[in-house]
């Protein structure tokens, strides 16, 4: 029961995972997607020197372990790993444990190993004890690249694929709600998870900052916080407009309230007068993108992290290097010095686009 | 049929754990081989230890579901101590102390108090785990030093033998000769048969319980540092959900859930067994999910095999009375007689 419970809760935590980051990271472009996605990925990826394509061998195994099964983020995930998987010619396995402990991925780690894979494509579940196992794994000569979440021992993997940088999600959700109220800008609010929620305050200062330097047009009113549950998000939403008459934006920071906010006002007088964007899932959010009631949301693509961490898997289980950076499809991606590769801003979906996102 | 009801459950088991290891070094290639014998040991250690002490409590008709928890507060008392003395050594005497004291805090509930341990170790399962996070929250250790978290990768003179598998096998021995071999052991198994009986002949039942549950705490802690050393790392949700698995080993080896029936040879075969047979689930790339179907469905079989066996040989025994004597001799060690004994009593 205990199981059914922590499975439940992985479930729910989809939606969370989404929201809050927590891997603290970024956005992402489906593989091979549209060429609006892939050319912001280039954009950030262009600041750096660019990096030549690698050889990758044919026919190598590669095992991709999540936090936990049963996961759609890591299905989605696992989904963009089964398409690198395909393009470099590898046979790809997603394994993992039903409940998200370090303790139950280390056993299919383990298993891996003794298998022989040529590589291992991991989001850590805890970022300590999975790292023993990780370090025998390369021991015995297997690859090893983190993606979503990442262990604090980083020699016991060549590459993290992270998915965006706190600092692309405050200054894409700006843009987002400055490009939605048009030229003359006005006052906007922001509708937050918990007043406590980590990720979120720290986006939100990161927004402040932008907006000040950025967008003198806008004035941010009011912060509120929905607590990530649907209807005390859409009262938080509603009383804000009460109080707030010549509102003319809302972000949402959250899957949860930005989808909350959009419902209550695709259904009310403010539809098409009051714009709202945020980090929302393509799923939750297409209803209110074809409806006109939104114009742009987003949310990093997790099917780019399984992409890219096979990839840098693949280049590694193959003699190469990933140590500067990895080159995909043609677009180059910066590693950092602790080899932290960032796929880019959060992707963006709209009424065109949203139909090709599948979670 | 006869061989159902001469052979009991607690013999079959290792028998099983044998079966697996020679079937599954044909079926896959790479189950009995150096590493994964390795790992499968590692695996299991914790499960293991403790298994050894919750036997003891079972037969005598006690359960702790708390040793989870406990073996969570170990390793964190363990982390906790080691950031602030710099001292392994104290770390690993106070982790085992304090799974001690835990288990003196059930024992004293259950026989101090009289009430149902487990009641009270459901109340204690939590209130432990609550004092991991309040103890660590989210806060991170500096690390452990390399020889005390390598201790899991070092092997016996070379062998594929971990440390732990020493460890587990040496306090096997020990255990199972205080249970089947001492007037303490036999005590346990009366007071698993009636307390009341134990008591009128002059055991003195609450003292013996109170040991056990301070043996079983002081067991938890020890695989608390067991499971430090094997993650490097102290967290406060670790080793969840291990106290199932503990007292599925010992119900899936024949251990009567309602006291005096049980042995120590079979409890660690089950454990090796239900280790094998993951192992070697995963080694074949069936998912967690089946995994977890695979396991719920062997145990039920541990409970139906011996019960169907049972019946059998209740109803030999109504059809041919001379052979009666023979069937019943009581055996208390013995589960795959255990229905008749308790109709008896």
């Amino acid at each position: 029961m205990r199981k059914q419970y922590i499975r439940l809760a992985t479930v729910g935590a989809v939606a969370l995972l989404a929201s809050a980051a927590s891997s603290g990271t970024t956005p992402a472009t489906t593989a091979g997607t549209t060429a609006a996605t892939t050319a912001a990925a280039g954009t950030t990826a262009g600041t750096a020197a660019a990096i030549a394509p690698a050889a990758i061998k044919e026919g190598l195994t590669i095992a991709v372990i999540p936090k936990a099964i049963n996961n759609a983020y890591f299905d989605a995930a696992y989904a963009g790993a089964q398409k690198a998987c395909a393009a470099i010619k590898a046979t790809c396995e997603q394994v993992g444990p039903t409940e998200a402990t370090g303790a139950a991925q280390v056993e299919f780690i383990n298993t891996e190993i003794q298998k022989g894979v040529n590589a291992i494509v991991i989001s850590a579940a805890d970022a300590d004890s999975v790292a023993p196992s990780l370090q025998q794994a390369k021991a015995q000569g297997i690859a090893v690249v983190t993606y979503d979440a990442d262990v604090n021992d980083t020699t016991a993997r060549s590459a993290m694929i992270k998915p965006t940088t706190p600092d692309l999600i405050a200054t894409s959700q700006d843009k987002w709600i400055s490009d939605s109220i048009g030229p003359d800008g006005g006052e906007i609010a922001i509708l937050s998870a918990a007043a406590t929620a980590e990720n979120q305050n720290a986006w939100i200062e990161l927004m402040k900052a932008d907006l000040a330097a950025n967008y003198p047009k806008l004035t941010l009113v009011d912060v509120v916080y929905g607590d990530d549950d649907a209807a005390k998000s859409a009262e938080k939403a509603a009383a804000l407009l009460q109080a707030h008459p010549n509102l003319k934006g809302i972000i949402a920071p959250t899957t949860v309230g930005v989808a909350a906010a959009a419902k209550y006002i695709s259904g009310s007088e403010y539809k098409g007068k009051v714009q709202v964007t945020g980090l929302g899932l393509p799923s939750e959010m297409k209803a209110y993108l074809k409806d006109g009631t939104v114009k742009v949301v987003g949310l990093w693509d997790p099917g780019m992290l399984g992409y890219l961490g096979v990839y840098a898997a693949g280049i590694v289980a193959s003699g190469g290097d990933v140590s500067t950076g990895i080159n995909v499809d043609g677009t180059s991606y910066a590693a950092d010095d602790k080899g932290v590769i960032v796929v880019g801003p959060p992707a963006e979906f709209t009424a065109d686009n949203v139909d090709q996102f599948t979670f | 049929m006869s061989a159902l009801r001469r052979v009991s459950w607690d013999r079959i088991v290792p028998l099983l754990a044998l079966a697996t290891v020679v079937l599954g070094s044909f079926q896959h290639k790479k189950f009995l081989t150096d590493g994964n014998m390795t790992f499968l040991v590692q695996s299991i250690g914790e499960i293991g230890l403790i298994a050894l002490s919750m036997t003891f409590l079972i037969i005598c008709g006690e359960i702790d579901l708390s040793v989870s928890s406990i073996a969570a507060l170990s390793s964190c008392m363990l982390g906790f101590t080691w950031q602030h003395t710099g001292s392994v050594w104290v770390s690993i005497v106070v982790a085992i102390v304090v799974g001690g004291l835990c288990g003196a805090l059930n024992g004293w509930l259950v026989t101090g108090l009289g009430l149902q341990s487990l009641a009270v170790t459901i109340g204690t399962l939590a209130l432990y785990r609550g004092l991991c996070y309040a103890l660590l929250g989210d806060r991170r250790l500096k690390p452990f030093p390399a020889w005390f978290t390598s201790l899991n990768f070092r092997k016996v003179f070379g062998t594929w033998v971990p440390y732990v598998g020493v460890l587990v096998v040496v306090l096997a021995i020990a255990f199972g000769v205080v249970l089947h071999a001492t007037p303490f052991g036999r005590r346990v198994f009366s007071i698993g048969q009636s307390k009341d009986a134990a008591r009128f002949v002059g055991i003195p039942v609450g003292k013996v319980i109170f040991r056990l549950f301070v043996v079983n705490g002081l067991m938890s802690g020890l695989a608390g540092v067991v499971y430090t050393i094997r993650f490097a790392s102290s967290r406060p949700d670790g080793a969840v959900g291990m106290e199932l698995e503990v007292i599925a080993a010992a119900l899936f080896a024949g251990v009567s859930i309602f006291g005096g029936v049980g042995t120590i040879w079979g409890v660690l075969s089950a454990v090796f067994f239900l280790g094998a047979i993951r192992s070697l689930l995963r080694l074949n790339s069936l998912s967690a999910n089946e995994l977890t179907i695979v396991t719920g469905s062997l145990l039920l079989c541990a409970v139906i095999v011996p019960a169907i066996g049972s019946r059998l040989s209740n109803r030999t025994r109504r059809a041919s009375p001379p052979a009666a004597p023979a069937v019943s001799t009581p055996n208390r060690s013995d589960p795959g007689h255990q229905p008749q004994e308790k109709q008896h009593a």
